[in-house]
C-alpha cells in the first residue's frame, strides 16, 4: 500500500519507549531553536544525548517536519553553544569572557539589581526595580516566562520586546481582534481538531486570502504547508504581496500594492463589498454594531481611488473583493507584514471587518475564534500580581502611551524604552535583560541607535543558546540557555495544550527558560518560589492557573502529550453564549456585538474605524526624498531554513543560503546597472547594508525586498566586525520612534531606498561605522505618531 | 561519513519506487536534509536533490514555478527504515505530502490518475 507505515512502531498512546539502545520520547518542539509551530515530534536519545527528531505521524502534524527540525542534532550538539555563565573580561565588544559559576552569576545579578534599585530611589518617586527592563524575542517560548522573570523575579514593571519598533509583531493584529471581536481569531486550517480535515464540523475554505503572508517560509503561528493541503482540497488563493511568492504564482489573483498602502486596498475592498451588498446581511443585522458608520467611512474608496493610491489596477481590486465575498467559506490569513506600517492597527481593523462582514468569523473554514488551550491566564501579563500600584505607575511611557495607561496591554513600548535609555528621563534604565532576543542582528530597528542606546545601560545581560552579536557588542553577563529537547515546559498557545518534555541532558551548564525563572525566583523572591520544590511543581501551578486551567499536574501532561480543549473545537461561539462571562450570546465587547465602529477606541484616543495613512516615507508624503531614494523598500524576507536570526551556524541550513540576497525588478536592475549576483548597497536616509542582488520575476517594479536577521557566526565576533551582523542588516535602514497613533505598528517594512553596486571605492566595514563613527550620521526621529 | 551502497542504477528489474506529485512541491528542501541526516551525508552531498524551474511568466500574470526532487544513486529508499515498516525519511517528513513510496505497480496506477507527477523506479 502506498505510504503505509506500521503504526505499532510509533507506539500509539505512549509517551516514551525504548528502541534498542535508544529512548524515544513523544513531545512537541518549541524552542530553542526557535519557530512558531510547536510541531509533534519523536525525540531519539541515547545515553542522555540527543540523536535525532522524527516527525510524529500520530500527531496532528501527521509526521511532517521542516528542514530545521530535521537538522536539530546539529543545533543541539553544536560545539559553539554557550556552555557556562560568562562574565565580560575586557571592554564591551572585545568578546573576552571569563567562565563563572551559576552561584557567581546569581551574586552578580543580585549586586547589579541592588545597585539599580539604590540609584533609582534617588530619583523623584523612584521605587527601585523599574530601572530593570527585560526584552524578549518572538517564537522563543518567552511568553509567561518574560512576565514572570520581570515581575515575579526582579520586581520590575518594565517588560518589552527586542526593539522591534511599534512592537509591530502581532500587537496590532491581536489588539484589533480583541477590540472589535473581543477575542483573537486564527485562520481555520482545522488545527484545533485532532482529526484535522476529517473532522465532520470542518469545511474546506473556497478562498484563502494571503495578506502579506508567505506561510511556507514564515510559519506564522501555524504550519505553513497546511495551505498545500487546502490547495489540494480545492481552495483557491488570492495573494496580496508586492513580490511574487511561490503561493502567489499558484494564486487566482495576485495584488501587488505599493508598499505600505494595504489599508487603502482593504478599504476599497470593503467599499466594493458594501456597495454591491455582497456581505452577510444576517450577521451584520444580528451581530454587528456600526455598519452604517463604516459604510460612510469607506464610501470615498472607489476602485479608481484605490488604484491611484495602491497602484493595484481597479478591476483587480474589485475582482478580489468579489471573489472573497462570494466564497463560502472565505478565509483571510495575515502575516506580520500587516503590523509593519504606520497604519498597521487600522489595517487590521479593516481586515477584521472584511472577515466579519462576509460571515467568516468563527465559522468552519473561516477565521475561528480561539483561546489558549484551557484559557490559562498565564501569558505575557503573567506576574502582575507581584507588582504594587505604585510601581505600575512607573512603567516606561505611562504618561504618553494610552494603551498602557488604559490597562489594555502590559507591553512597554519598545520605542519608548529606547527613548528613555537615551534620555534617562524620568529615570535612567540601568539594566537590560535580553531573554532569547538578539536585537542587534534581528528585531532592533534603526540599529545604530539601538546599539548606542544599549551601550548607555550600566548592566546588560543576554540569555541565549549561542554567543550572539548582541551579546558581544553590549553584554556584561551571558547566560547559557537550554534547547527545547532539554527543557521541561509546555505550550498552551492556541491548540492543543502540549507537553515540552525534557528528553536529553542539558548541554553543559545551560538552563531552560522555565528553570531559570524558578531558579532565580528562589534567590530573588523566595517567599513565592519556595512553594515549588521541583520545577515540575511550578509548571503545574502555571497550567492549573489557580483553578482556571487544567485539573491535572505537569507530570500528567507529560504523559498525555496533547490535550485538545473542547471549547476550541466549537464554531459560532458567539451564538452559543460561550464567549462572555455572563453566558449571554454575543461578543466580549462593550456593545456585545462585533464592532465595525469601536467606541472604546475613541476613549483610548485613536481611530475608531479603518483609516489609510500615507507611509512615513513615500513618493506621496516625502516626494523631496525621491531624487535620492527612488525605490520602495520592504524588509524581513524569509527563508525556510532560518528562524529570524537563528540557525546561521548550522552548515546544513547554510548550504541553501550562504549570504542574504535581495530581490529587485528587471527594470531596476537595468536602470541602476546591476546584474544578478552583484553585491549591492541598499541605502535609506538612515543607513545602508549590503546584500546580493537577485533579479526577481513578478515583483512590483519599484520594490526592493531585503532579508533580515543575518549574521555570520563563522566570522570574527569582536568589534568592529561583530560577526558581520551590521554588514547585511536591513535594520540599518529602518526607524525607531515612528509609530502608529496608539503606539503599535511602525514602518518596519515600508520606506524609500536606493541601490547601487558595492565597489572597492565605496566598500567599507559597516561595523566600523557603529563602533567608531557613532552611526551613519542621518537624523533620527525622536517622536512621530500617525 | 558512511558510504552507502546503491541498490539502484543496476539495470535490474525493480519493484519499488517513489512517486512525486511535483505540482505541489514548494522547494522547502526538507527532503534533502531528511536524506542527508538518514544517510549521514555532508551538506551539498545528496541522496535526493531538488531541481527547480521558474518563476517564468507563461501568460498574463500566469506563472510556471516548479520544483522536482530527484533521487541520486545514493538513494536506497531508506532500506533499513522500510524493512521495519517505516517510510523513507523524505516521504515521511515531506511538509507538502508530495512524495509517495510503494510498489511500481500501485504507483503506476496513481501516476495515471493525475498530471504533473513523475515516478522513479529505484
Amino acid at each position: 500500500m502506498i505510504n503505509e507505515l506500521n503504526t505499532e512502531l510509533y507506539h500509539p498512546g505512549e509517551w516514551r519507549w525504548q528502541e534498542g539502545d535508544r529512548t524515544v520520547t513523544r513531545t512537541s518542539q518549541w524552542t530553542a531553536p526557535g519557530c512558531h509551530n510547536g510541531c509533534g515530534i519523536l525525540v531519539y536519545t541515547e545515553d542522555g544525548k540527543f540523536v535525532k527528531a522524527e516527525g510524529d505521524p500520530l500527531s496532528g502534524w501527521q509526521g511532517r517536519l521542516c528542514a530545521r527540525c530535521l537538522d536539530m542534532q546539529e543545533a543541539v550538539n553544536h560545539s559553539d553553544r554557550l556552555k557556562y555563565p560568562l562574565l565580560r573580561d575586557g571592554e564591551r565588544g572585545e568578546n573576552k569572557w571569563k567562565r563563572i559559576s551559576w552561584d557567581e552569576a546569581v551574586q552578580w545579578l543580585k549586586d547589579a539589581h541592588q545597585d539599580v534599585c539604590e540609584e533609582i530611589r534617588t530619583y523623584p518617586g523612584g521605587i527601585g526595580p523599574e530601572g530593570f527592563v527585560s526584552l524578549t524575542g518572538t517564537g522563543r517560548n518567552t511568553m509567561w516566562q518574560v512576565g514572570m522573570l520581570t515581575r515575579a523575579v526582579f520586581g520590575s514593571c518594565n517588560a518589552g520586546s527586542g526593539f522591534l519598533s511599534g512592537d509591530s509583531c502581532y500587537q496590532s493584529r491581536m489588539f484589533s481582534c480583541m477590540l472589535k471581536a473581543g477575542d483573537c481569531w486564527i485562520q481555520d486550517t482545522a488545527c484545533q481538531f485532532p482529526d484535522r480535515y476529517d473532522n465532520p464540523k470542518y469545511r474546506i475554505p473556497e478562498v484563502v486570502v494571503l495578506w502579506g503572508h508567505e506561510p511556507l517560509a514564515s510559519n506564522g503561528d501555524l504550519f505553513g504547508h497546511w495551505y498545500i493541503d487546502l490547495i489540494r482540497r480545492g481552495t483557491k488563493f488570492i495573494t496580496i504581496d508586492p513580490a511574487l511568492t511561490w503561493l502567489a504564482s499558484k494564486s487566482e489573483l495576485h495584488l501587488r500594492p505599493r508598499v505600505g498602502t494595504d489599508s487603502a486596498l482593504a478599504m476599497t475592498m470593503l467599499n466594493v463589498i458594501m456597495s454591491e451588498e455582497l456581505y452577510d446581511k444576517d450577521f451584520v443585522e444580528k451581530w454587528s454594531y456600526g455598519f452604517d458608520e463604516l459604510k460612510e467611512a469607506v464610501a470615498e474608496w472607489t476602485p479608481e481611488k484605490g488604484e491611484e493610491v495602491t497602484w493595484v489596477p481597479a478591476d483587480l481590486i474589485t475582482s478580489a473583493a468579489r471573489m472573497y465575498a462570494d466564497a463560502n467559506p472565505g478565509q483571510i490569513s495575515w502575516g506580520v507584514t500587516v503590523d509593519m506600517h504606520v497604519d498597521g492597527t487600522e489595517l487590521c481593523f479593516a481586515i477584521n471587518d472584511l472577515v466579519a462582514m462576509c460571515g467568516n468569523l468563527d465559522t468552519p473554514g473561516g477565521n475561528v475564534l480561539l483561546r489558549y488551550a484551557y484559557n490559562t491566564s498565564k501569558k505575557y501579563g503573567a506576574g502582575l500580581e507581584f507588582l504594587s500600584k505604585e510601581i505600575l505607575d512607573r512603567r516606561i511611557g505611562i504618561d504618553r502611551n494610552p494603551i498602557l495607561a488604559s490597562g489594555f496591554s502590559q507591553a512597554i513600548s519598545t520605542d519608548m524604552i529606547v527613548e528613555q535609555l537615551e534620555s534617562a528621563d524620568p529615570y535612567p534604565i540601568l539594566m537590560t535583560f535580553c531573554h532569547g532576543t538578539n536585537p542587534l542582528s534581528c528585531t532592533g530597528c534603526d540599529t545604530t541607535r539601538i546599539y548606542n542606546a544599549m551601550m548607555k545601560a550600566r548592566y546588560n545581560v543576554v540569555y541565549d543558546v549561542f554567543m550572539t552579536p548582541t551579546a558581544v557588542a553590549v553584554a556584561d553577563l551571558v547566560l547559557p540557555a537550554a534547547m527545547s529537547v532539554e527543557r521541561k515546559s509546555f505550550r498552551s498557545w492556541w491548540q492543543p495544550l502540549r507537553s515540552i518534555t525534557q528528553c536529553c541532558d542539558r548541554y553543559y551548564e545551560s538552563k531552560g527558560d522555565d528553570e531559570l525563572i524558578w531558579y532565580l525566583g528562589k534567590e530573588f523572591n523566595p517567599d513565592f518560589f519556595n512553594k515549588f520544590e521541583r520545577l515540575e511543581d511550578f509548571l503545574t501551578w502555571l497550567i492549573q492557573d489557580e483553578g482556571n486551567g487544567v485539573d491535572y499536574t505537569y507530570d500528567e501532561l507529560t504523559e498525555k502529550v496533547y490535550d485538545y480543549w473542547d471549547w476550541n473545537m466549537e464554531y459560532k461561539k458567539y451564538e452559543k453564549g460561550m464567549l462572555r462571562t455572563d453566558g449571554k450570546p454575543g461578543f466580549v465587547t462593550a456593545t456585545g456585538k462585533y464592532e465595525f465602529l469601536c467606541p472604546v477606541l475613541d476613549v483610548i484616543g485613536t481611530y475608531t474605524m479603518p483609516v489609510f495613512i500615507e507611509p512615513y516615507e513615500s513618493p506621496v508624503r516625502t516626494p523631496e526624498l525621491l531624487e535620492d531614494y527612488p525605490l520602495l523598500l520592504t524588509t524581513g524576507h524569509r527563508a525556510p531554513w532560518f528562524f529570524h536570526s537563528e540557525h546561521r551556524q548550522l552548515k546544513y541550513m547554510r548550504q541553501f543560503m550562504e549570504y542574504p540576497d535581495c530581490d529587485i525588478s528587471k527594470d531596476a536592475a537595468e536602470k541602476y546597472g546591476i546584474a544578478e549576483g552583484d553585491l549591492i548597497w541598499i541605502e535609506s536616509p538612515r543607513g545602508k547594508c549590503k546584500q546580493i542582488a537577485r533579479i526577481a520575476p513578478g515583483i512590483q517594479p519599484q520594490t526592493v525586498r531585503i532579508r533580515h536577521g543575518w549574521w555570520f557566526p563563522e566570522q570574527e565576533g569582536a568589534a568592529p566586525n561583530f560577526y558581520g551582523t551590521f554588514e547585511a542588516n536591513c535594520n540599518n535602514l529602518t526607524t525607531i520612534g515612528v509609530m502608529g497613533r496608539i503606539g503599535f505598528a511602525a514602518p518596519v517594512k515600508g520606506g524609500l531606498c536606493k541601490i547601487y553596486k558595492v565597489t572597492p571605492d565605496n566598500d567599507c566595514l559597516v561595523g566600523k561605522i557603529y563602533k567608531e563613527e557613532g552611526g551613519f550620521g542621518g537624523e533620527h526621529q525622536l517622536y512621530w505618531r500617525s | 561519513m558512511v558510504s552507502v551502497a546503491s541498490t539502484n542504477f543496476t539495470g535490474e528489474a525493480n519493484t519499488m519506487g517513489l512517486l512525486i506529485d511535483y505540482e505541489y512541491c514548494t522547494g522547502c528542501y526538507a527532503c534533502i536534509v531528511a536524506c542527508q541526516r538518514e544517510l549521514e551525508l555532508d551538506p551539498k552531498t545528496y541522496g535526493i536533490k531538488v531541481h527547480g524551474y521558474g518563476p517564468v511568466e507563461v501568460g498574463d500574470d500566469k506563472w510556471e514555478w516548479s520544483y522536482l526532487p530527484m533521487p541520486t544513486s545514493r538513494c536506497d529508499l531508506c532500506a533499513e527504515r522500510t524493512a521495519e515498516g517505516r517510510l523513507p525519511s523524505c516521504v515521511h517528513h515531506c511538509p507538502a505530502n508530495v512524495m509517495y513510496y510503494g510498489t511500481l505497480e500501485e504507483l503506476s496506477k496513481k501516476l495515471a490518475e493525475k498530471s504533473t507527477q513523475v515516478l522513479y523506479s529505484l
